[in-house]
């Protein structure tokens, strides 16, 4: 006799969801909380020079006393209980069977964990023209395709193995876009950070790959702290996309990445990012706190970053992709698509502060709210004195599903000379039921309607995505809105 | 083909359709004329499946079905076409794509092969031609920065495009003038054929001289309340509805 199968809330949460599950695989830990000796043991852990330890350790005793004072950062519109930084282990690792290096030596769990995720690593199920950095809770499993990039000179690899094999770029870099004092998370992370990536384009040569870190958190009441650098030297040109995703949990899991990007003279980094780390459930229970601190500088003239996010993800967003125009001439670009959903929060925007001439920014933000969900747009333009002749041309817009949604559009603009001009503009919008109509008058599903509608209004964002990711992006927003709208 | 009895519709709350009964067959075109305020687009919006339009009396039956029982989709899929006096923006929406999801959603429905982007492509340049549009429309998005009459041609191409068994054209004619009306209409007359049904939905006789309705049908008070020949659109222009109807719009 059987019993008849019972839908659990998991199993119904798990169908939204398709990267929920967890993989086995034996794990080796640092001692849980946050102390001098946990900062100590992940420096010994990673084998790092006395430079890293200290800047750790000046990193550490800062976020101290910003913790001991209460300086949180309160001003973002999400709404989450005190984190507890001593209950959460931040160092956590697969248990090498012996030491890395090569896929042959990696645990077949991990490897079918990102092929299971469609980030294939093994060398004849890779994607072709892209290469890619696998990150597995604190760790990078492998970088695919290093021998062609370093044919053209590129360096892409784990933090990690950089401060082993290029010291001295790491050292020159680190810390000097988003320094450890700059805010509360930024100092955890530089006290704490594990793996991430590390990319350095030499001069003039165009990266010939698409590069792409896929960041994993597989462990339990881990916390997941990665630090990519990316360095454009003259003329270089790359372009890098990054996607995350995480087990489904009851409690809520910190994610705080910090992200470098340098661009010298005539230097061009696209960087995208597909963010679908676990939201939660339909109640708001569980799901990824995702603060993160992410800048470029464009420090040459006539240089370009462009940042392009998906957030579908996460609990709780917290993050404004930044852009610091110094060189003359140079470009900064912001396209946003942002969707909470059931209880989501996010609090997400770019700064972009102009110090060069002739600078000009395009920010360009698509909020979509459903369900509970609380969208909030935060922005700031900076135009200093020097920077004569800056451009900005902002458009915000929101999308309400239902009647429970928010969104919020809070823009700060500050111009300090006479010859710049700064443009803004934002609507707020819901999915009309004319068009939904039209749309199944002519043969779609109401389903199919909102979702291409949706897809719409996030179009300008999606087609700056490299082709293969644009596609995913279009599917996970479906996956995401299943349910949500109806 | 379309089968309609007793008709009775309220839209918030308000009774506007009060028992309109009308046959159509394949082949047939006709045309449904009346004041301002007489349930005309109601009778349109309410056969389509608008949310909204609640049918509380009556029967209609599509091709043997029970269409009141279908959602609007079905309906589409089954051969129904609305064209929309007021058609809608889609911001971001090429029409292409739009037009195309909605074709094979069709063509899913009657067991056929879904068409892929190049032969799609194939298709819609020679539609284009039936309403004298330029392709490159197409690749715009749903109906943002189209003008009046280029909304209407729109209409008309993804009326082409679709092949409905039974097209419903609400006031095709509006904010057109001479010359796109007349473009519109020989896209609509070349669409005619023995298997396709067309209601023209119409305040003006206009439209009628150059899409010659095989039957009109004059709807006043939510019900009809004359019927003749092509002959009577123009007794309609000459009279007016006033001098046609008499009373009878104000009763019930």
């Amino acid at each position: 006799m059987t019993t008849p199968e019972k839908t659990t809330p998991q199993a119904i949460a798990s169908e939204e969801y398709k990267y929920g599950w967890t993989t086995e695989v034996e794990s080796e830990t640092a001692p849980p909380g946050l102390s001098e000796e946990v900062i100590r043991w992940i420096a010994a852990k990673k084998n790092e020079p006395d430079w890293l330890l200290e800047w750790r350790l000046k990193a550490f005793h800062h976020f101290e006393r910003l913790l001991r004072e209460e300086r949180t950062p309160e001003w973002a519109m999400i709404h989450y209980p005190p984190i507890d930084y001593q209950d959460i282990i931040y160092w956590s690792a697969p248990k090498a069977k012996v030491e890395l290096g090569s896929l042959d030596e990696v645990d077949q769990e991990i490897l079918d964990t990102f092929t299971k995720l469609g980030i294939p690593i093994e060398e004849q199920k890779r994607l072709s023209g892209v290469a890619v950095d696998a990150v597995f809770d604190s760790v990078s499993i492998a970088t695919t395709a290093k021998d062609t990039l370093a044919k053209h000179g590129v360096i892409f690899s784990s933090f990690s193995e950089a401060v082993q094999e290029h010291p001295e770029l790491v050292k020159k870099y680190l810390g000097s876009v988003v320094p450890y004092s700059d805010n509360f998370y930024a100092a955890l992370n530089a006290a704490v950070f594990s793996d991430g990536s590390f990319v350095y384009i030499p001069k003039g040569v165009r990266c010939p790959l698409e590069l792409s870190t896929y960041f994993r958190i597989n462990a339990a009441g881990t916390g997941q702290f990665e630090r990519t650098l990316l360095i454009a030297e003259e003329g270089a040109y790359v372009s890098y996309l990054e996607g995350c995703s995480a087990p489904m949990r009851d409690e809520n899991q910190l994610h705080a990445a910090v992200v470098e990007l340098v661009a010298m003279d005539n230097a061009e980094i696209k960087y995208a990012t597909v963010q679908n780390w676990y939201p939660g459930d339909e109640e708001g229970k569980g799901g990824i706190y995702n603060f993160v601190t992410k800048r470029g500088a464009c420090r040459g003239v006539a240089s370009k970053i462009s940042w392009t996010q998906v957030e579908t993800g996460s609990a709780i967003t917290w993050k404004y992709p930044s852009v610091i125009l110094q060189g003359d001439d140079s470009i900064g670009e912001f396209y946003s698509v942002a969707l909470t959903k059931a209880h989501q929060q996010a609090d997400t925007g770019t700064k972009m502060i102009h110090l060069g001439k002739n600078t000009s920014s395009t920010i360009m933000s698509k909020g979509i709210a459903a369900g509970h969900g609380s969208n909030a747009y935060r922005g700031l333009v900076q135009i200093m004195p020097n920077a004569a002749n800056a451009k900005n041309y902002t458009q915000c817009d929101s999308l309400l599903i239902g009647d429970r949604s928010a969104a919020h559009t809070v823009p700060y603009i500050e111009v300090r000379n006479n010859s710049s001009s700064v443009e803004h503009e934002a609507s707020t919008s819901k999915v009309s039921d004319d068009q939904v109509f039209y749309c199944q008058q002519r043969g779609l599903s109401g389903e199919d309607a909102r979702s291409l509608i949706i897809n719409g209004f996030c179009k300008e964002v999606f087609r700056r995505l490299p082709m293969e990711f644009a596609v995913e992006a279009n599917r996970l927003l479906e996956v995401n809105l299943e349910g949500a709208i109806g | 083909m379309l089968d309609i009895q007793g008709l009775h519709a309220t839209v918030g709350g308000t009774e506007i359709l009060k028992g309109v009964d009308l046959r159509v067959a394949a082949g047939e075109t006709h045309a449904i004329m009346g004041p301002n305020g007489s349930g005309k687009s109601t009778l349109a919006y309410v056969l389509a499946g608008r949310p909204g339009y609640e049918v509380t009396q009556g029967t209609v039956t599509f091709d043997g079905k029970d269409m009141l029982a279908m959602p609007v989709e079905e309906r589409a899929r089954a051969g129904l076409f609305l064209s929309f006096q007021s058609p809608i923006e889609i911001p971001g929406v090429r029409l292409d794509h739009f037009l195309r999801a909605g074709y094979n959603e069709t063509r899913k429905a009657a067991g056929e092969a879904e068409f892929d982007v190049l032969k799609f492509d194939r298709l819609i340049k020679e539609k284009v031609g039936v309403v004298n549009m330029d392709y490159a429309f197409t690749k715009r998005f749903v109906n943002q920065g189209f003008s009046g009459g280029e909304r209407k041609r729109n209409e008309v191409l993804q009326m082409a495009v679709l092949e409905p068994k039974l097209a419903i054209l609400d006031e095709v004619d509006s904010g057109l003038d001479v010359d796109a009306l007349r473009e519109v209409a020989e896209g609509i007359n070349s669409l005619r054929s023995p298997d396709r049904a067309l209601i023209l939905v119409t305040h003006y006789q206009r439209v009628l001289s150059y899409v010659v309705p095989d039957r009109v049908h004059v709807l006043a008070g939510g019900r009809f309340v004359a019927e003749g020949g092509k002959e009577l659109a123009l007794e309609i222009e000459s009279r007016g509805y006033d001098g046609l109807v008499g009373g009878t719009g104000a009763s019930g």
